[in-house]
């Protein structure tokens, strides 16, 4: 009794509780992220943004964390009601799900696998189908012709961020993302002769794969310019269209929730992870977490900045960017990649 | 379920459940790799296009039913010759487990290599021939099917990117002079 207690009861309650905090932290960080990015696109379009409930309207997004549970749920006659209620909680379950190999900081990650990267790329693959079930249930035309355009959309845009991590886990030699991060203490920067510092990162070296993952993310993620599966003028609200209070709510969780994943990998792959800027006593004082959260931050602007001031691509454009631009590019940095690592031996 | 179900979608949906406990075996069985690409691979894409099909095709699926007590003596036999394979397999192993070690690969225990790295050992070391040799025939296939489809419409208007960002105001632009009165 005593050994299952320390073997097998105990490791779970800590797990479940390191789940919990992770949980806990991340939710209340997305509901500033959400209002970060309402406060930026107003910024931008010289608004003010929300501004009403709490200082700077800082409490607006538990007022409509508020609003949307206390609200009637809406199912409509026509619809497949199990399939309607499971999509959103799809969404939200998987995008929550994929926090779990991300390392925040150095050892501070709650499954440590040796194949994280690609426990997200097979998660984020499912992630299609929240939004194909839900416009599909709706059993609406919007809804339905909005699902199937971001289901191509993801499915076409996965197939670069494939590439691009495959080109990352060359240089790297392990698909385990702490392995990745630490493998970004020296690189570029080094070589030259300089001390640790950013310019190591893969994001100098592997310069337009970064670009690449960085817009194949927001296509990934529908955010815009990639939004067409929402595209208001002329599909309403796309696959969310028959949705109202709280599957809304999650479908809208779940996005943002990818959003900030994205954010996260993005500082995996390239920026370092929890790496500080430069490798000198001040900097490595401050923990390794408050870097991390600082380059997620600094990753969704870029999106947030994005959003506010790129217009929304045509769905051939999309995918003549995808199919016809990132795939042969990425594909043949896969190569290019393959020969260096494998003449100069270089890894790392 | 995926048989049973009235709906077609509800079956590629069930299909989809079998999918993903065919990958959690594959993970329970210490093989995470193959268990995660198997999400990737059947369930991130291809259950994806099966599920389009069978939402966009507006099939009578009752109909194709009917002829179900037909076709059933033929879905048996294959049944029956699967599961005599399975057995034939598993059982050899119960009766004589030093088969297996003939049969499998040589490999060396997971303590000194991931089960990323044997696979990646049997597939582009020992097999890379084989594994050019299976692109090759998945490429012919692509080809084929792009062949058969490929059409060429001279009735669509095409946008070449290179010569709509070429433009300059020079050639974008005319300028008319409209004379009072007389329109152009």
């Amino acid at each position: 009794m005593d050994s299952f207690l320390s073997t097998y009861l105990w490791p779970a309650l800590i797990m479940i509780g390191q789940s919990l905090l992770l949980l806990v932290l991340l939710l209340i960080g997305i509901a500033f992220i959400l209002l970060a990015d309402r406060k930026i696109w107003a910024a931008v379009q010289m608004r003010r943004g929300p501004n009403v409930v709490g200082p700077f309207g800082l409490l607006q997004s538990f007022a409509d964390l508020l609003k949307f549970v206390l609200k009637e749920p809406i199912i409509p006659a026509s619809a497949d009601k199990v399939v309607f209620l499971l999509a959103p909680l799809i969404s939200v379950t998987l995008a929550l799900a994929t926090w779990a190999v991300i390392p925040v900081a150095d050892g501070w990650v709650i499954a440590n696998i040796n194949i994280g990267i690609l426990y997200i790329f097979a998660i984020s693959s499912l992630e299609v189908y929240g939004v194909i079930m839900g416009g599909w249930a709706s059993n609406s035309k919007y809804a339905f012709l909005g699902s199937l355009r971001s289901a191509a959309q993801m499915v076409s845009y996965e197939v670069s961020i494939g590439l691009v991590i495959v080109t990352v886990l060359l240089t790297v030699g392990s698909l385990n993302l702490s392995d990745i991060v630490f493998a970004q203490q020296t690189g570029l920067g080094t070589m030259l002769g300089l001390p640790n510092s950013f310019l190591d990162w893969n994001w100098l070296a592997l310069f337009p794969m970064f670009i690449v993952f960085f817009i194949s993310a927001l296509a990934e993620t529908n955010r815009p310019p990639f939004d067409l599966p929402e595209a208001e003028s002329e599909l309403v609200a796309g696959f969310m269209v028959e949705y109202g209070s709280t599957p809304y709510m999650m479908f809208m969780l779940g996005e943002y929730a990818a959003i900030v994943l994205m954010c996260a990998l993005t500082t995996t792959l390239f920026l370092g992870g929890w790496l500080p800027i430069i490798d000198v006593a001040v900097l490595n004082w401050i923990p390794g977490v408050i870097w991390f959260l600082i380059k997620v931050c600094l990753c969704f602007f870029m999106f947030a900045m994005v959003k506010a001031f790129v217009p929304r691509y045509r769905y051939d454009q999309l995918m003549r960017l995808g199919w016809k631009v990132f795939l042969p590019l990425s594909l043949a940095m896969v190569v290019i990649v393959a020969f260096v690592v494998k003449l100069t031996g270089w890894v790392g | 379920m995926v048989i049973s179900a009235r709906n077609p979608v509800h079956s590629v949906l069930f299909l989809i459940v079998v999918f993903v406990n065919a990958a959690a075996l594959f993970i329970l069985a210490g093989a995470e790799y193959l268990g995660l690409l198997l999400l990737v691979v059947y369930v991130g894409a291809v259950a994806v296009l099966f599920l389009f099909v069978v939402m966009m095709l507006d099939i009578d699926f009752a109909a194709l039913r009917s002829g179900i007590l037909r076709y059933a003596p033929v879905g048996a036999l294959i049944g029956v010759v699967l599961l005599a394979e399975l057995i034939i397999v598993v059982g050899g192993t119960v009766i004589s487990p030093e088969i297996a070690a003939n049969t499998a690969m040589p490999m060396p225990p997971l303590s000194e290599k991931s089960s990323v790295q044997a696979l990646g050992d049997v597939i582009y070391t020992h097999y890379a021939y084989f594994f050019q040799v299976a692109g090759l025939i998945l490429l012919v296939a692509m080809i084929g099917a792009i062949v058969l489809t490929l059409k060429h419409r001279t009735d669509v208007k095409r946008q070449n990117i290179g010569q709509q960002v070429a433009r300059t105001p020079e050639t974008a632009h005319e300028v008319v002079k409209v004379k009072p009165g007389q329109g152009l």
